[in-house]
């Protein structure tokens, strides 16, 4: 290889044909096997939420500015759906329907089929029992201990025993590793440990759909990850439906099973993070996705201009991306490649990996067609 | 030494002056209280009315700002005048430590509802959505949330106003109010016995510094921050 630069991404000119695509195989086992058994358990298809025609303007000075257009769209019991989007795109907004912290000005929602804007305040307060949030900057209360945090709600709910409270309190303590910090003041914590004090207290009323408002952009690179774990675990361990906010694609890549991308008030683009991941359809995903990858989209159209020959982008997904198939196909067919960049990661719990090749010579039709049969989306560049 | 101290201290009569503390004490002590009692309930209200709000309600939130806002207009030595005829209607009269403790409630209170006013809006309005999302009422964020929150700066409150009580109980000795100040009036100003002075404003400086230390004090011990 003649040059690798930064992560995952190894770029430059590799000639010849035995290349088997499994450079990432043993970078990436481990994971892999952890979170593989848990795929196939999940539970699928129960709608949870749904948003009908649903928006939301500000009245500002007499006029109605939107903050959400008219938006439709549903959540599954037990998944993880992501909303991306810049600041003031709206998903702030969005999010904080979902427990009517912010009342639509248009339209329904239906939280379980009940029509959750009907509600009076009582029955509000008992059903924002059943919603968790997690929030950007903890929103801990400093004047209470951790324990006193995460008992907080279960005392607000005026229905459970004190020793309901002490044995839950001790439950979410070890579930969120924070056993020797239970009678430490937020203050005294870290940002990764004030945001699992904050999930255990979203926790604690045993909610089935927990909200989370940029709940890592506080936090740095490897906090994110571990909060990001819990989160994971979470939505397998309890079943939990899981609606995250982020500007940042990156974490839509490792939690969630679908995405919402808005932009300026309106869902641009959505569906499963693999089929927005991989082949974005709007501009703004678009950006996203570049941004997430940190590629520099005039970098590469200048890498490609030195290439000679059909320029294709080669993506596999989950176990193709495993199978050793370039070799094949280029004796099969007769041509030579070259790889200009190449990618392994993983999105959620599926391998998936992205191939810049060169072709010269042989017989292209034949490769591509050997390419689609084995399940591989072909992309024809130049 | 004696010898000298008595001689220049010669008109201070030390149980005067030690009646004249316990009554200055009274004062602020018993008008502290009810301007807390009265001020803390306002504060809240005035926090709850307030725009985007809790309770958002602007008439209610005009009409009891303005109340609060004339009685703090108008100069303690006014108020103590004005309030003449009001205090003998609820205590019987407007002299000694019991006829001051009114015009000082009325000066105390919303003094101290506005200081409560500004620590309510100081905790951080994600606190107060947290708290929602949790299925709250009003009643149990302002107990359970906001109050807890802004204990610090509601001690330094009372704090501040613990002791403009201490210059205000001093000025009630204009109208014979009774106290410290009363003292330093009849004897340290009318007689020209400056040595009287001199003790009574010593021991009012005293006053409000143990009065400070230990507002400050407690405000250290809340402070979870």
């Amino acid at each position: 290889m003649a040059g690798v630069s930064g992560g995952k991404w190894c770029k430059g000119i590799y000639q010849g044909g035995g290349f088997g695509f499994a450079i990432g195989l043993v970078y990436n086992r481990a994971f892999y096997l952890c979170t593989h058994k848990a795929l196939t358990k999940r539970s699928q298809g129960n709608v949870v939420i749904v948003f009908d025609q649903v928006q939301k303007s500000y009245q500002v000075g007499g006029r109605a500015i939107p903050a959400l257009h008219p938006t439709s769209m549903t959540i599954d019991t037990g998944e993880v759906f992501g909303i991306v989007g810049h600041s003031g795109a709206g998903k702030s907004t969005l999010v904080r329907l979902i427990n009517l912290l912010e009342p639509p000005t248009g339209g329904r929602i239906l939280i379980d089929d009940e029509n959750i804007t009907g509600y009076n305040a009582s029955e509000l307060r008992a059903f924002r029992r059943k919603v968790g949030m997690i929030f950007q900057h903890f929103n801990l209360l400093s004047s209470k201990t951790v324990a006193d945090n995460i008992a907080f709600p279960m005392k607000l709910a005026g229905i459970y025993s004190r020793t309901e409270i002490r044995d839950r309190v001790d439950e979410l303590l070890k579930r969120v590793s924070l056993v020797d910090q239970a009678n430490k003041y937020p203050s005294q914590l870290s940002g990764g440990q004030k945001q699992r004090v904050g999930i255990a207290r979203a926790l604690a009323c045993r909610p089935t759909i927990l909200l989370c408002d940029e709940a890592t952009s506080a936090l740095d690179p490897q906090t994110t990850q571990s909060v990001l774990k819990l989160l994971a675990d979470i939505n397998r361990e309890l079943g939990l439906t899981i609606v995250l906010i982020t500007h940042e694609m990156d974490v839509v890549r490792r939690v969630c099973d679908r995405v919402a991308v808005m932009d300026a008030g309106e869902v641009v683009e959505m569906g499963a993070v693999s089929d927005v991941f991989l082949h974005p359809k709007h501009p703004t995903t678009r950006d996203f996705v570049f941004e997430s990858e940190s590629i520099d989209h005039e970098e590469m159209q200048q890498d490609l201009q030195h290439a000679k020959g059909r320029i294709l982008r080669l993506t596999f997904r989950g176990e193709s991306t495993y199978t050793p198939l370039l070799g094949s196909v280029a004796r099969e067919s007769g041509v030579d490649f070259s790889i200009l960049s190449g990618r392994i990661d993983h999105i959620k719990d599926t391998p998936y990996g992205q191939l810049t090749l060169s072709l010269v010579g042989g017989n292209l039709d034949t490769a591509m067609q050997a390419f689609e049969a084995a399940d591989v989306h072909v992309e024809v560049l130049r | 030494m004696e010898a000298l101290m008595g001689d220049l201290l010669s008109n201070v009569d030390w149980t005067e002056i030690g009646w004249a503390s316990w009554d200055t004490l009274v004062m602020v002590g018993m008008s502290l209280l009810f301007s807390v009692l009265i001020g803390l309930p306002v504060g809240v209200l005035l926090f709850l009315f307030g725009k985007r709000q809790l309770l958002e309600q602007p008439i209610a939130y005009a009409v009891l700002s303005f109340v609060v806002n004339v009685l703090r207009s108008v100069p303690f030595i006014i108020l103590l005048i004005v309030m003449i005829p009001f205090t003998v209607m609820l205590i019987g009269t407007s002299l000694g430590v019991a006829g001051a403790i009114p015009p000082l409630v009325a000066g105390g209170a919303p003094f101290f509802a506005r200081l409560v006013e500004t620590s309510l809006r100081e905790v951080d309005r994600g606190i107060i959505e947290a708290t929602q999302a949790m299925g709250a009422t009003v009643k149990q964020i302002v107990f359970g949330a906001l109050l807890p929150e802004a204990l610090p700066g509601i001690i330094a409150g009372i704090t501040v106003t613990a002791i403009t009580l201490v210059s205000y109980a001093a000025m009630s000795g204009v109208v014979g109010g009774g106290g410290l100040g009363d003292l330093a009036i009849r004897f340290g100003y009318q007689r020209f016995q400056t040595d009287v002075m001199v003790i009574t404003v010593a021991l009012l400086v005293i006053f409000v510094q143990l009065l400070q230390m230990a507002g400050d004090r407690l405000v250290l011990y809340f402070s979870r921050k």
